[in-house]
């Protein structure tokens, strides 16, 4: 080791020039590198921005406050017919994040029920299993989304002839509505009411989890929490004199008016995205499982585990280390998917963004925004995810 | 290492090059052969593929009108069939030559897109079709519909301004592609289809039952639908003009298809210098002084386009109406060719 620097110093010496040192010399590599890159990249931003001013075409982000004049038709904010670009972006992202988390979720219970299926020893089980998965992911995403989104409208009544439940919720080709909980003076002390009872929730669990390694005594945690997380708000409700009041949907010309309601192109895309990811996640899970050597679940049923608590508590635990890395690309595939709500007219960050781009013609821009909305999210998810790989990972002692 | 650098280095090079050496569009379009013109996916009478594969339509001619006058051969056209959304990154990007897609004149796209409107082929304005069983009469009733449109249109701006000023609520639902606008409307998710009148009356043709569906008397908006091409390039800007212009000179003139080879003897010089027997007209644009002959002998007059595509005779079967010419009472007027 200690020779080497000698070394090295003795042969440049000897030809005289520092240039024959290889250690100067990467470094000279990796300096003209990044300067042609550097070069690159700016040289590409030059192009562009002559070529925009040669062609008179704007650019700027100034257009972002300017008014938009369109409404997308779900927004999770309150937008006018007079809101800005900007604005109207912003929906479009908070719809990308509603469908991104509530996919991954519905994806997550449907492929892990999926590839525990496939691997069950009940024979009509697994080849049912067997069937969806091969079925589903063996069909263009797109042509999914079309048949779920068509399907779905074609097979619902007009608004006249909705379906009703105890006429409070109403489904019909226009979409699902409900009732929308309006939230007057004094409901903060629900809301306080949920937060204590979810914060004594699991301090309950901790205290279970303790009393059982120390004692082996089991105590009920998830009931007593689950009844806490319902109890303690609805006696906050009663107690502050019920401060909450409902806004139903009612028929009134075309179609339903007030309430909340849930647009048949959400439906569409929710049902395509978790359906088609849910059958690569089940994939993945029934990797997991069977990477977990078949003794561990022979020395579980020698300890008197059954078959629940034997692939709850020993299979899944360790399949988890070799589902999660392929799982986060999945997560991340039904995020970047998301963008196909454009065909089925769901708003989300690349519908919306298309329409800012064609109505101001500032193609950069919001390519440039789509671009860092991308990014971040799966980004974010990563490093969410990786986390979580960390935190389960073997710990060796 | 070495042949990284190199290779980054000859890409910046080239990025930096392509804005400095670029040929005119009139150059680009005569070393590849062919005008390559932007068109929709589909609206009949106005850009969309017959059984054969061919594009008819009032704005293919416009394209055909362009090559004939450049090549002398109508033919000479490649087809970018474009979603409303897709059209004018397309023709900024150089992808098309010339913009011929039932779109609006209007003055974003005319200054801040960077794109100049050659005139216009076809006085549009927008309207609302509905189910006849809904037993509306006036858009006035509208109040609290689902209406389904194009995104990246005039038309999903109009139909929310028009909303707005009469106080009445829209739930807009927007789609990239026409076909799936026809689609989730005759499937019953909206009430209500928007856009330019004369796309109802040619996407109705698409419906599972046509005769179930009118058209409200209301016409909401303004809507010259034209040629476009990139600023910049007056040379190629002023063949495009005058292509069209010719074909509505030649209607005025009463040069058809059928009698443009007898009135290149007529007396009248109007009609002599737009069949180019007398003047200079086309070597003054860059073309050959037979371009406006050529593209009245391979695609026709306005009329003819007018009528062979949209005309009464056609399914769409639209009257001349605004888009007769000025002598006759509308607004189709050109200037002379002197
Ligand atoms: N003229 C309007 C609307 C143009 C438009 O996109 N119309 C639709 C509906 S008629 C269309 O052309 N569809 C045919 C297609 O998408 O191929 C504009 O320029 O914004």
């Amino acid at each position: 080791m200690a020779a080497k620097p000698q070394q090295t110093a003795e042969r440049s010496s000897a030809k005289g020039s520092i240039f024959n040192d290889p250690k100067v010399r990467g470094i000279i590599y990796q300096l003209l590198l990044v300067a042609g890159l550097v070069y690159f990249f700016w040289s590409i931003v030059q192009n562009a921005s002559h070529n925009l001013e040669k062609q008179n075409i704007a650019s700027g982000f100034g257009f972002l406050g300017n008014t938009a004049g369109f409404l997308p038709n779900q927004t999770l904010i309150d937008l006018s017919a007079t809101s800005t670009y900007g604005q109207a972006l912003l929906a479009g992202l908070l719809n990308t994040l509603l469908i991104a988390v509530i996919g991954i979720f519905l994806a997550t219970i449907v492929g892990f029920v999926m590839g525990v299926a496939r691997l069950s020893n009940n024979w009509v089980i697994s080849k049912l299993a067997t069937m969806y998965i091969e079925i589903v992911r063996n069909i263009p995403l797109l042509l999914q989304l079309f048949f779920w989104y068509f399907a779905v409208l074609r097979s619902l009544p007009h608004p006249k002839q909705s379906s009703s439940i105890f006429d409070t919720f109403f489904l019909n080709n226009r979409g699902l509505y409900m009732p929308r909980p309006v939230f007057e003076d004094g409901s903060g002390s629900i809301l306080l009411a949920l937060v204590i009872a979810i914060v004594a929730s699991i301090g309950i669990s901790i205290w279970a989890k303790r009393r059982q390694m120390a004692t082996g005594q089991r105590f009920p945690a998830f009931l007593t929490s689950l009844g806490l997380i319902i109890i303690l708000p609805f006696l906050a409700y009663l107690v502050s004199g019920m401060p909450v009041s409902y806004d139903y949907a009612q028929l009134k010309g075309f179609n339903f008016k007030g309430g909340m309601k849930v647009i048949p192109e959400f439906v569409g895309l929710l049902l395509a995205l978790t359906i088609y990811t849910g059958a690569f996640i089940a994939e993945i899970v029934r990797a997991g499982i069977l990477a977990v050597n078949h003794g561990q679940t022979e020395a579980a049923h020698a300890l008197g585990l059954r078959n629940g608590p034997t692939l709850r508590l020993v299979i899944i635990p360790q399949a988890m280390r070799v589902i999660i890395p392929p799982l986060t690309s999945q997560y991340l595939n039904l995020t970047k998917n998301s963008s196909l709500a454009v065909a089925i007219a769901y708003p989300d960050i690349v519908s919306v963004g298309g329409t800012v781009l064609n109505q101001t013609g500032q193609a950069i821009e919001v390519i440039a925004v789509w671009m860092i909305v991308y990014l971040s999210i799966s980004l974010l998810t990563s490093i969410l995810m990786n986390w979580y790989n960390r935190s389960i990972a073997l710990v060796e002692r | 290492m070495k042949k990284v650098l190199i290779s980054v280095l000859m890409g910046s090079a080239m990025a930096v090059g392509a804005s400095a050496a670029s040929a005119t569009t009139l150059e680009d379009v005569k070393a590849k052969g062919a005008v390559q013109c932007g068109v929709s996916q589909g609206l009949p009478g106005f850009s969309n593929p017959d059984d054969q594969g061919n594009w008819t339509g009032i704005d293919v001619d416009v394209c055909r009108a362009v090559a004939a006058a450049v090549f002398g051969d109508a033919t000479a056209v490649k087809y970018t069939p474009l979603s409303a959304k897709e059209r004018f990154t397309a023709l900024q990007s150089s992808e098309i030559d010339l913009l011929s897609r039932n779109t609006t004149w209007t003055m974003t796209r005319d200054t801040s897109l960077g794109l100049n409107f050659a005139g216009v082929n076809y006085y549009d304005g927008q309207g609302f079709m509905v189910r006849e069983s809904l037993g509306i009469t006036s858009a006035l009733e509208l109040d609290g519909a689902s209406v389904c449109t194009n995104t990246g249109t005039t038309t999903e701006l109009n139909v929310t301004d028009y909303f707005r000023s009469h106080d009445m609520q829209l739930e807009l639902v927007q789609f990239e592609k026409s076909d799936e606008v026809v689609q989730a409307y005759d499937s019953g998710r909206c009430d209500v289809y928007t856009t330019d009148a004369s796309g109802l009356y040619a996407q109705r043709l698409k419906l599972t039952n046509p005769d179930e569906h009118i058209v409200l008397p209301e016409i909401i908006s303004k809507e010259p639908l034209g040629p476009v091409v990139r600023q910049g390039d007056d040379e190629w800007f002023n063949i495009v003009k005058w292509s069209l212009f010719a074909m509505i000179n030649a209607e005025e003139l009463g040069v058809s298809s059928a009698n443009v080879e007898e009135m290149k003897e007529s007396k009248n010089p109007a009609i002599r210098r737009l069949v180019g027997v007398e003047g200079a007209f086309g070597e003054n644009i860059g073309l050959s002084n037979d371009w406006a002959y050529n593209i009245i002998k391979q695609v026709g007059n306005y009329a003819e386009i007018f009528d062979n595509n949209v005309g009464p005779d056609t399914p769409l079967k639209i009257s001349r109406g605004v888009n007769a010419l000025w002598s006759n009472g509308g607004f189709q007027y050109a200037p002379p060719i002197r």
